[in-house]
């Protein structure tokens, strides 16, 4: 067993710290309030390989491995929540489907555009009346010669203003229960897709997520993603590495929060001491510290049987739900540390709160992953 | 056609370096490299790309300024080489320019070198012009902008910062430069880079491979030791005054006792 990064992955953790550090974090806090995803800083991202993680090189991606990819959204979340959800979705739930389910064709026509900076790819599973359980899928796509033709509605659609192409969760077949769904590539140009203005959020405020409206809009039957009938469980096998690339947002969150609690602590004085040097202080420091290196291993350990070709399902899950609850709970702790500061929005703690607690929520809430680990107990 | 970046690991800058009571120092957990490097190292792969020039990054320096060059290669230099001996142990900047210049020489075809405007650990740059005078090529220094570059015809026409203003120089190559800010915006590392960094095969080059003896890499400079600044005694007065034109009387008062103004 050996726990270090190799040459390549610590290269490529200081490469890209380094640049959220110049080109992330100093705005940040600007685009939370402006709620405009900065894109001139998605246009540098290609070079290294952020906007195609795990996209062959032929289709301008890194072809990275799980670890590096890990690496990467742990760095991004440690700077902007915002930021790091985009480039998530991206990669995770849009260029994966792509890579591990598209025909040559449809690499060709997506991909290269997908990885070049200027745009942002989307999933659309989640409708008004259907989250959690993705079998209630209402949106419907029926073939009518040689397209298909789909109608209904999605919501909470992340970067769907920003993608050339939507991957879409249809229903394609009513009555043959979890076989009758599949993922359809919808561009976002086509006729009779209305994206509606963004929602307004709590938190990741500058990553864009929108209602969808179909309305008779039609894709020739080419952009029928993987197989008809299988769009449930391309769908959830794309949720289970998604939710890896979670986990490591929620590290990087944690780790910010943490960091800026570390140096307060050792600044500000109180009772006579430094905040440090009260033990009640000390506790929380040591927690948060234990529960970020347990987070990342758990996020590691899930990438690392990815990358053996091992079934990951149930450590996808452990990593999400733990790393996006212990993200909670160190940033309420490092406001509590930092108290008036930490509710300003003067001050960075502020807006780490309100990013994390999505992470709970999309791609996946805890109570799913909690039944998805259950299951996979059971099973054995 | 061949431009060389040398350049060296440095305590990072965000490090707090501590000296002792015995005089050693700390440097900090992590080395970086040197900053204006990164200038140093755009310009030869901005070059690279307009002239079709090999561009190779080297360090005179151990092990552990190899993460250095491994930077370089990550943003696009062709190939790494080391420059190191026991002989340097200790070394000073003339020291560092003799190993440095015989290495330029043993790679036979430089029409250029390239140096950040200084070394960020000890704020001095003079290694650049012994270097240039070693090899008996021109030397100019804060260089902003590169004009004009002709390899075939070995000229090169710069802009220099100077206190007064930009200057215009023009000068034969092979000619050593260092670069400011102004230059260029520096370039990110490449996860193609870091691929073919990580896996880069970097020689080392002693004092017998450069045809030097220890008697041409002693160093007529010694640093014999360290030792932290005082630390500075401040305290607060607060000025009583009934009105804010009495407090800045006596503030003035106070200040001309001082003979701080």
């Amino acid at each position: 067993m050996d726990f270090t990064l190799n040459d390549e992955q610590r290269m490529y953790q200081d490469a890209v710290r380094n640049f959220c550090e110049r080109e992330i974090a100093p705005f940040a806090a600007e685009i939370d309030k402006s709620g405009q995803l900065r894109m001139d800083a998605i246009a540098k991202m290609p070079d290294l390989g952020l906007t195609g993680l795990q996209v062959p090189e032929e289709y301008g991606g890194a072809d990275l491995d799980s670890i590096c990819t890990a690496i990467a959204m742990e760095e991004l979340g440690a700077v902007c929540g915002s930021t790091g959800l985009s480039v998530e979705a991206h990669n995770e739930l849009c260029c994966l489907p792509i890579v591990k389910w598209g025909t040559d064709e449809q690499k060709q026509r997506f991909l290269p555009r997908l990885t070049s900076g200027e745009v942002l790819g989307s999933l659309a599973l989640t409708e008004p009346d259907a989250g959690s359980d993705l079998t209630g899928t209402q949106t419907r796509a029926v073939k009518d010669g040689s397209e298909w033709v789909i109608n209904g509605s999605k919501a909470w659609i992340t970067n769907a203003s920003l993608a050339p192409v939507i991957v879409t969760l249809v229903k394609t077949q009513p009555d043959a229960g979890s076989a009758g769904f599949s993922q359809m590539l919808i561009e976002t140009d086509r006729a009779g897709l209305e994206i509606a203005p963004p929602e307004k959020k709590m938190g990741t405020c500058a990553s864009p997520a929108h209602v969808l409206t179909f309305t008779d809009v039609r894709v020739p039957v080419e952009n029928l993603l993987g197989q008809e009938g299988r769009g449930l469980h391309q769908t959830l096998a794309t949720l289970d590495s998604g939710r890896i690339a979670v986990g490591a947002l929620c590290v990087g969150l944690a780790r910010a929060a943490f960091q800026h609690a570390l140096a307060y602590t050792q600044e500000r004085q109180a009772f006579g001491q430094r905040l440090v040097d009260h033990q009640a202080i000390q506790f929380k420091l040591a927690d948060a510290a234990t529960q970020i290196e347990a987070a990342r291993l758990l996020v590691y350990r899930a990438a690392w049987a990815k990358d053996r070709g091992e079934k990951y399902t149930r450590l996808a899950s452990m990593a999400k739900l733990f790393a996006s609850e212990i993200v909670e709970s160190i940033a309420f702790e490092a406001i509590q540390i930092h108290g008036g500061y930490g509710y300003s929005r003067e001050f960075p703690l502020e807006r780490i709160y309100r990013d994390q607690r999505v992470m709970s929520i999309g791609e996946g809430t805890s109570e799913i992953n909690r039944i998805v680990i259950a299951r996979q107990l059971l099973a054995n | 056609m061949h431009v060389v970046v040398i350049t060296k690991s440095v305590p990072d800058t965000e490090a707090t370096v501590t000296v002792d009571g015995s005089g050693n120092v700390s440097w900090g957990d992590k080395l970086v490299i040197n900053p204006w490097d990164e200038y140093a190292i755009t310009e030869a792969i901005l070059l690279k790309g307009a002239h079709n020039v090999t561009a190779t990054i080297m360090t005179i320096g151990p092990d552990e300024h190899k993460e250095a060059l491994k930077h370089g290669l990550a943003i696009g230099c062709d190939q790494a080489i080391q420059v190191w001996d026991a002989a340097l142990e200790g070394h000073d900047s003339l020291a560092y320019a003799t190993a440095a210049a015989a290495a330029i020489n043993k790679l036979g075809d430089v029409d250029l070198v390239i140096f950040g405007k200084e070394l960020s650990d000890i704020a001095s740059d003079i290694h650049v012009f012994q270097t240039a005078r070693k090899l008996g090529w021109t030397a100019l220094g804060s260089v902003a902008k590169i004009d004009a570059i002709d390899f075939g015809a070995k000229t090169i026409q710069v802009q220099r910062l100077v206190e007064q203003g930009i200057q215009v120089v023009t000068s034969q190559l092979p000619a050593v430069i260092s670069v400011i800010k102004d230059i260029n915006e520096p370039k990110y590392p490449t996860f193609i880079g870091i691929r073919k960094a990580a896996k880069a095969d970097m020689p080392l080059w002693d004092s017998a491979e450069l045809g030097l003896s220890a008697d041409d890499l002693a160093a007529p400079v010694k640093v014999t030791g360290y030792r932290e600044l005082p630390k500075r005694e401040g305290a607060v007065q607060m000025i009583d005054g009934a009105s804010a034109a009495e407090q800045a009387a006596t503030l003035a008062d106070k200040l001309l006792e001082e003979k701080v103004l």
